[in-house]
């Protein structure tokens, strides 16, 4: 009897700890989503919304503007994200060195720029790039360039430069997720694998990079995300308009674009907010494929 | 050359190079608040003379207190509910095991990556159906569950001795009290760090608020000094002077917790 009142008191009590953020998520996140499924299929401007079958499917792929902000999204995602992965490993691995001097200090530099918010550095880097700016100027004592460029005002330098910020902000983010799995990584493995003469790079492409797997797998699956749904510093650095001429337009801000801008459209915007999710859900299966089929390779 | 002596002097010079790019924004930033528009995009580098005067354009553009007010409660009180809910649901979640709740947590995984832009529409919808378009509320509530914090409250559960569970159990207290004053406490350098994680995320949160607080006297720093940017000639010396203020209190918690931070971080990815 006492046995069955602290199992039914457990299972409650299971249910007590959890049910505030299962509500919460219920009413902020699942039923949004749904409904945006829902409305993906619906056509009107405003709230005077009908059913329209797959016209608003057939209208993406006539959208001029939805196929560039594809084509931008897509172009920063393949880009960006193996910079920032590749140096993010490279810095952990250096910091993991617990002979380096100054490992503190280099590894709150690198983590900074996390604590900036999107806007501010944003505006840091605006102040910066600009055409008379710091940058044009140190390039061109370098000799690196003959004249200024109109990084913000050009449709490839504003694409460079939003990639340069990026990488600046969330570097040091990734690097902290792999200096925390290095250091549960058993040293002995390494000190056994140096004994046996096995060369650095060696050792880091066939003891490090295996080891770290489900990390990169992680933090490439939440960049990838994050890069899906870029809107913060496109939105700030082109003054709200994804320009030149659209030459930086993402997803998510014309999804802002064609809510709260144009006349809204909250069918077609939501038709192409399932585009984003149905990227992220391809190309994160395609990561877990990736992995696990490396792993059947070097085993 | 000694190739050793070569292979470390690489590494310090890549990790120094790597930090000056990191730092020098942030120079550039407390220089900027200095110096007037016109130096700042040509490029100065040295401090000037144009602190006060930024100071005194940004105090006469911005209803600096109220912003800040703004931000500060957001912030604050969308991180003290967030703590709460999300590391009640870790805990609950780890601590009480059920083929349901098992379920539920995958399916909340897998939620973990559909972006806020296929939910920004439907909620802006709802929030303007419940007449709380341009309130705090609006802006706090759908922050409040965070997948990611359970999940990390979760990981570093695991790492809880179950021993110390049972011995309160056996001087008496119940569940609730015992996640009050023996798991709390215990677990503290993980609230540090999600602490900072959330803190942070709130206080720059941009795309949500954007959309829901309307009124100049309801938006956040955040949204005020984007608003500043996009002018066709901004007035960089009090942006940057406000960019600084903006930038401040993220910084402090960050030093304050760092320590207790990298220990948190620890402990979730073991």
């Amino acid at each position: 009897m006492a046995q069955s009142g602290l199992a039914r008191s457990e299972r409650i009590n299971g249910w007590l700890f959890v049910m505030p953020a299962l509500v919460l998520l219920g009413l902020f996140m699942i039923y949004p989503i749904v409904w945006s499924l829902w409305m993906s299929f619906q056509v009107g401007k405003g709230m005077n919304l009908s059913f329209g079958g797959f016209a608003n499917i057939q209208r993406l792929t006539k959208d001029p503007v939805f196929i560039r902000a594809l084509i931008n999204t897509f172009t920063f995602f393949i880009v960006q994200v193996p910079i920032m992965i590749t140096l993010a490993l490279l810095f952990a691995v250096a910091l993991n060195d617990s002979t380096l001097r100054f490992r503190g200090l280099f590894r709150t530099a690198i983590f900074l720029p996390c604590v900036t918010s999107l806007i501010a550095y944003s505006t840091i880097f605006k102040s910066m790039f600009a055409v008379d700016g710091i940058i044009n100027q140190t390039l061109m004592a370098l000799h690196l360039i003959a004249s200024p460029i109109s990084w913000l005002g050009d449709p490839f330098w504003a694409k460079v430069t939003i990639i340069i910020a990026i990488t600046w902000r969330w570097t040091g983010y990734n690097m902290i997720f792999y200096l925390a799995a290095l250091q549960n990584i058993d040293r002995s493995i390494y000190e056994a694998a140096r004994i046996d003469g096995v060369p650095a790079w060696a050792r880091f492409r066939y003891l490090t990079i295996p080891m770290l797997k489900p990390v990169i797998l992680f933090t490439t699956v939440v960049s990838t995300i994050g890069t899906l749904q870029l809107f913060d510093e496109v939105f700030n650095l082109t003054g709200g308009t994804g320009g030149p001429s659209d030459s930086t337009v993402t997803l998510s801000l014309y999804i802002y674009n064609l809510t709260f801008k144009f006349m809204p459209s909250f069918g077609y915007s939501a038709t192409v907010s399932w585009v984003i999710v149905l990227v992220v859900a391809i190309l994160s299966f395609l990561q877990f494929l990736v992995a696990r089929d490396r792993k059947v390779k070097s085993s | 050359m000694n190739p050793a002596l070569l292979r470390r002097g690489l590494v310090y010079a890549l990790l120094s190079l790597a930090a000056f790019i990191s730092v020098f924004p942030f120079y550039w930033m407390i220089i900027g608040a200095t110096n007037a528009s016109a130096d700042i995009i040509r490029g100065k580098t040295t401090p000037g003379g144009a602190l006060f005067a930024n100071a005194a354009t940004f105090f006469a553009t911005v209803d600096a207190p109220r912003i800040f007010m703004n931000s500060a409660i957001i912030a604050v009180v969308g991180t003290a509910l967030t703590l709460v809910v999300s590391s009640l649901a870790g805990y609950g979640f780890e601590m009480f095991r059920s083929r349901i709740r098992e379920k539920l947590f995958a399916l909340l995984l897998l939620l973990l990556s559909i972006p806020f832009a296929a939910m920004m529409v439907p909620l802006f919808v709802m929030f303007s159906q419940a007449k709380l378009v341009n309130t705090f509320v609006a802006a706090i509530l759908p922050t409040v569950a965070s997948i990611f914090i359970i999940f990390y409250f979760r990981q570093a559960t695991k790492a809880f001795p179950s021993e110390l569970r049972d011995a309160a159990k056996i001087d008496g207290l119940n569940e609730w009290q015992i996640f009050l004053y023996v798991y709390m406490p215990v677990m503290r350098s993980t609230y540090a760090a999600a602490t900072i994680i959330v803190f942070m995320a709130n206080w720059n949160n941009y795309l949500w608020p954007l959309i829901v607080l309307q009124t100049a006297d309801n938006k956040t720093i955040t949204l005020i000094l984007s608003a500043l940017t996009s002018a066709y000639t901004p007035d960089y010396g009090m942006l940057l002077f406000g960019t600084v203020l903006a930038t401040l209190p993220t910084l402090v918690i960050f030093f304050l917790l760092q320590r207790r931070f990298v220990e948190g971080m620890l402990g979730a990815v073991k």
